[in-house]
Formats: C-alpha cells, structure tokens, sequence
C-alpha cells in the first residue's frame, strides 16, 4: 500500500531530472561537427570560452536545446492539466482551440505579413495574440462556470479549430511558394527558426504556469472524481478552472509562437507518465515538465540528424514516434477502463 | 433558529419555471439518523446538493448548529459535512487508498500530503467498511456495489460532524445494505448525525431515528418511522396501496399491495 509522499515525490523527480539532463547532453552532441561530450561539457564549464566548439555549443546547439526543452515542458505540462480539467486521460493541449487560435494568428504574420511590412520576428507576437484572443472567448464561454460541462467546453473548441484550420487553409492557397513552404514547417512544428530572446519569455510562462497551477495539484485529484464530489471536499471548482484554463492556455500558446504546432507531446508524455507513476498531480504536473522536455530534445536531436545534411521538422518527429505509442495508450487505457 | 446539527428551514429550489423544492423544512438533530424517503424525482437528492452548496437555494435557510452554511468557507463546510453520492465518475486509475485519503483533503494544508495519522485513519475506515483488501486495486477496476463501499469509507476518513448519504445501499448485497447502515448507526452514536437517502424502507426504519417522506417538493411527514410509514403517507407520497406490519423487534414493514391483488380486494 504505497501513498506518495514528498520524498517519493522526489525520488521520482530526481529519476526525471537525470533523464532530462542525460537528453540535454543528447541535444548539445548532435549535430554535423562531431563534437563529443568532453568537449561540449569543457565549453560548458568555461566561461571564457571561445572558438568555434564554444560558437556552435553555445550560439547555435545550446538556444535550441534550452527553448526545445521550455516548449516540450510547456505542452507536457498543458497537458495534463487539459485532462485533469476535461476529466478526459485523451485530451491534449490543442483540443480547447488555444492552439488553432494561435497558428492562424501566426500564418496571417507568414501569409500576409510581407505586404505590410512585418518580418519572421513578428510571428511568434502574433501567435500570442491569437492565443489570448482565443482564453478571452474560451474564458467567456466557461471559464467563470464550472457548470458549462466539459462536453461543451470541448465542442467550443472543436469548433473554433475547425473554424481556424479552414482560415488557414484559406491563407495557405492565397500564400506564394515562399510563404507556403514557411506555413507548411509552422503547422507541423520545427525549433529550426528559432530566435534566442524568446527563451526567455517561454520560460517565464512557464515558470508562472507551474506556478500558478502546482498548488492546484491536490485538487486536480479531487476533480478525477467529478467536479460536484471535488466541491464537497473543499475544492473552489470554479476557481481551479479558471487558474488551469488561463495557465495552460498561455503555455500552449508560447510553445505554439516560437515552435508551431508541434503535435503529440502534450499527449503521450502525461499519459506515458501516468501509466508509470500513477495519476497523482502533485507528482505527475512536474514529472511532465521533464518529461515533456526530454522527449521534444531527444526528437528535436533526431531531426537534426537523421537524415545527412538535411534537418527534418521536429513535429514530423513526434508525430511518428508518437502515433503508434498514442494507439498502444490508447488500448491499454480501453482495456483497463472495460475490463 | 435552531441548534440541530443540520436544519433546513422554508428551503426552496427553483429550476427556471420548475420548482424542486417547494419549503422544505426538516431537522437533524445530533447525534441522529434520518431518513429521507420519497419517490424519484421528490427532491431527495436536490436537497442533499442544497445543503452541501453545490445548489444554491433560491429561497429559506440552511444552518449548522445554528451557524447558515453560507458563513462557511468550502474547506470548513467539508469538514462539518461530508457526501456519499449515489455514484461517482471516475476519469484516472486512482487505487482505492488514494481515493479514501482523499477524504483528508479539507484537513491537509495546499499539496496536502498525507500523515502517517492519516493513513492510518484510512486504513482503519477500510477495514471497518470492509474494502482492505482491494487498497491496492485501480477504482476503474471496481464493481458499483464496491465503488460505493470505496466512497462510503471517503466520506468517513473526512470526519465530518454531519453524513450525507444519496441511497448508499443501491448497488450493494443484503449483507453489505446491512453493514453499511450499522456504520452509519455507530457513526451517530458519538453525537454526530446522519441523513441517509434510501428506498428500502424497511431497512431505513430499522436503522434510524426519524423518517422523513418527501413528495413534490416538500416534508410530508417527519417524525418515528412506525409513525410515519402509515398506508395514507405511503398513498400520498408513493401513490400506491400499501400494508404496514411489524416485524419481531417492532419496526414497520411495508408491503405494497400489486393493482392485481388490490382490485381483488
């Protein structure tokens, strides 16, 4: 009869955390030059390091590796904090629309953006709006009552997905061949066009996500029991969905401005964790975070090097590794709820 | 104003034009079990939504000891009353422990990690419940008539002054309808109180101090179960003829009569 408890909690971090720094160093190897973890961890370590080891580690692999493990931490996180709202183990941190919100903000920047003047360094603003607009309107529907049932929080954001793809698909065959390719590597997510000063911003939506929706753990728990039996013991049910919806919500929407629609993390990762650590958010909100950012390095290092001389979109990564393991969850999930 | 330990006074309920509760005014005293009986649709369950505010009545007043539940903060509330709903979704493969530690939750601080204290309350509920023996199992796992033995041993480890239980027996074996409704016995014995949802009245009467029949909308009849199990009450609350006999130790039995023996007679 095993009860977790904050040293078991830790335990399993610490687990976590290895991993993740183990994928870091994955991330911070690969690539075409051959440098090897003597030397990358001897750039690391030396603060006046220069060169060209300590150019390619620390302007190039380094970025890249850092915002691919925030974006990675930021869908794992957003989803599963969906699920524990939705009270669905299916949902995923693109189903509310959040994210459909945030691309057609996005491609309008890609599509049209040249005409009136805006460059690539405009997207991710851009993306950002559309995510904020899209919480606004979710947020009206039902983030103030948690009576609007979950059924139809998730229809909303069917809707409002369908409504951008087709937008999109809209902007996309109005677009030229340099735009179209651009739009094409947004959709299915890619760390290739990253900027460095977004690092930042993506880390802080991060921080103040987990932050905001750590303490919530508990409850989360409560809700896997229905929202009304959550409010019988104690839970402020209007109150959590309003912190996981305006949370997850900006997570999403900064790992979709800098990356794209990177698909499958938000997913697998909390499922694959639950099925290994068990459902308790207090351990599985952070174990995400980690998770989440060593699966999208580790893909993120596979794009970069599976094919010679040419870098495949991360998203295209995920989405290959992730779709059969997803079918695999999702049978053992079938089989364990109906037998 | 009254000092029960649950009191609801002229507690009305209104659905857009549908009136659910029509005043409902019914006391439990400490350290009592009452039962509450009624056809479907009477009101029972709305009324135990009323007083643990996950409704909000449209009008009347629901106190605790004394104090109106509004005064309480959700945590304080949870731990003065405590539900067991009729069934529960269940959406993540928490093991039964988990789910029955959960009734701490209004007593832990933010991640409320559980004491050794707690644990072994929890463990202690179980095996009074019964259900020690599938601690470890995944709640998806579960038949209904043990899901409800799982929620029942929740609604205990709270501690809670008052127990509020939505039929608590609908999917359980006769043994287990008469386990269950002894621990609600033994939980009121220490001066705390019970208001028990069932529709088996013989063992309702058996197990408590006051039956209270509802019909649209409002307390047709509160006090002794042998006095209020009468065939008129029976007519008017359930629309049905029934006969009223004692059993060995003098609680009411029911018998309803069918339409056929009825016109018979």
């Amino acid at each position: 009869m095993k009860i977790l408890t904050p040293m078991r909690a830790l335990g399993s971090l610490s687990v976590l955390g290895a991993v993740l720094l183990v994928a870091l160093i994955l991330g911070l190897t690969a690539g075409p030059s051959g440098l090897g973890v003597g030397e990358i961890l001897s750039v690391l370590g030396d603060r006046d390091a220069t060169g060209p080891a300590a150019d390619i580690v620390l302007r190039v692999r380094l970025p890249r590796v850092l915002l691919g493990a925030l974006v990675g931490a930021c869908l794992a996180v957003s989803g599963v904090l969906f699920q524990a709202m939705l009270r669905n183990p299916l949902a995923d941190p693109y189903v509310l629309g959040v994210s459909g919100g945030a691309a057609l903000g996005g491609i309008l920047v890609l599509s049209l953006g040249s005409a009136i003047g805006l460059g690539y360094e405009a997207v991710p603003p851009a993306a950002f709006a559309g995510c904020l607009i899209t919480t606004a309107v979710l947020y009206a529907i039902a983030g103030a009552n948690a009576r609007v049932s979950t059924t139809s929080l998730l229809l909303t954001g069917v809707v409002f997905n369908a409504f951008a793809s087709a937008a999109i698909v809209f902007l996309a065959s109005m677009a030229g061949l340099t735009e179209g390719a651009s739009i094409f590597l947004w959709l299915i997510g890619s760390l290739s066009s990253i900027r460095t000063e977004v690092t930042g911003w993506v880390a802080m939506f991060l921080v103040l996500g987990l932050g905001s929706t750590f303490p919530l753990a508990r409850s989360l728990n409560l809700s896997a029991l229905g929202g009304e039996s959550a409010e019988q013991l104690g839970v402020d049910i209007d109150r959590q969905r309003r912190v996981v919806l305006i949370a997850s919500s900006l997570m999403v929407g900064a790992a979709v401005s800098v990356a794209g629609m990177i698909g499958f993390v938000g997913l697998i990762i909390p499922h694959l964790l639950r099925l290994i650590l068990g459902p308790d958010h207090r351990l599985l909100i952070p174990a995400s975070a980690f998770g989440g950012a060593a699966f999208l390095v580790v893909c993120d290092a596979i794009a970069r090097t599976i094919l010679d001389g040419r870098e495949l979109p991360v998203g295209a990564i995920t989405a290959l590794a992730g779709g059969p393991l997803f079918l695999w969850l999702l049978r053992r999930y079938h089989q364990r709820v109906f037998s | 104003m009254t000092d029960a330990a649950l009191c609801f006074e002229d507690v009305a309920l209104k659905f857009g034009e549908h009136e659910i509760l029509k005043g409902v005014s019914l006391e439990v005293p400490e350290g009592a079990v009452v039962a509450l009986a009624g056809r479907n649709g009477a009101g029972k369950t709305t009324l135990l939504r009323v007083a643990s505010r996950v409704l909000r009545p449209s009008s009347g007043r629901i106190s605790i000891r004394g104090a109106p539940i509004d005064g309480f903060s959700r945590r304080d509330l949870a731990k003065e009353l405590a539900v067991v709903p009729q069934d529960t979704p269940v959406s993540f493969p928490f093991r039964v422990i988990e789910v029955v530690l959960m009734g701490r939750s209004p007593h832990l601080g933010v991640l409320g990690f559980e004491s050794r204290a707690d644990v072994a309350l929890a463990r202690d509920v179980m095996a009074r419940v019964g259900i020690e023996e599938f601690a470890d199992r995944s709640i998806l796992d579960l038949s209904g008539g043990e899901r409800q033995l799982v929620l029942i041993a929740r609604a205990l480890t709270q501690e809670p002054r008052v127990l509020l239980l939505d039929e608590p027996t609908a999917h359980l074996d006769l043994a287990h309808r008469v386990a269950v409704l002894d621990l609600v016995r033994d939980f009121a014995r220490d001066g705390r109180s019970a208001l028990v949802i069932s529709h088996d009245l013989a063992l309702s009467a058996r197990a408590s101090d006051r039956l209270a029949l509802l019909a649209e909308g409002r307390v047709l009849d509160c006090g002794r179960p042998a006095d209020v199990l009468t065939p008129v009450n029976l007519m008017a609350a359930f629309g049905i003829r029934a006969d009223v006999i004692q059993a060995p130790d003098g609680s009411p039995l029911v018998i309803p009569r069918s339409a056929a023996s009825d016109t018979m007679s």
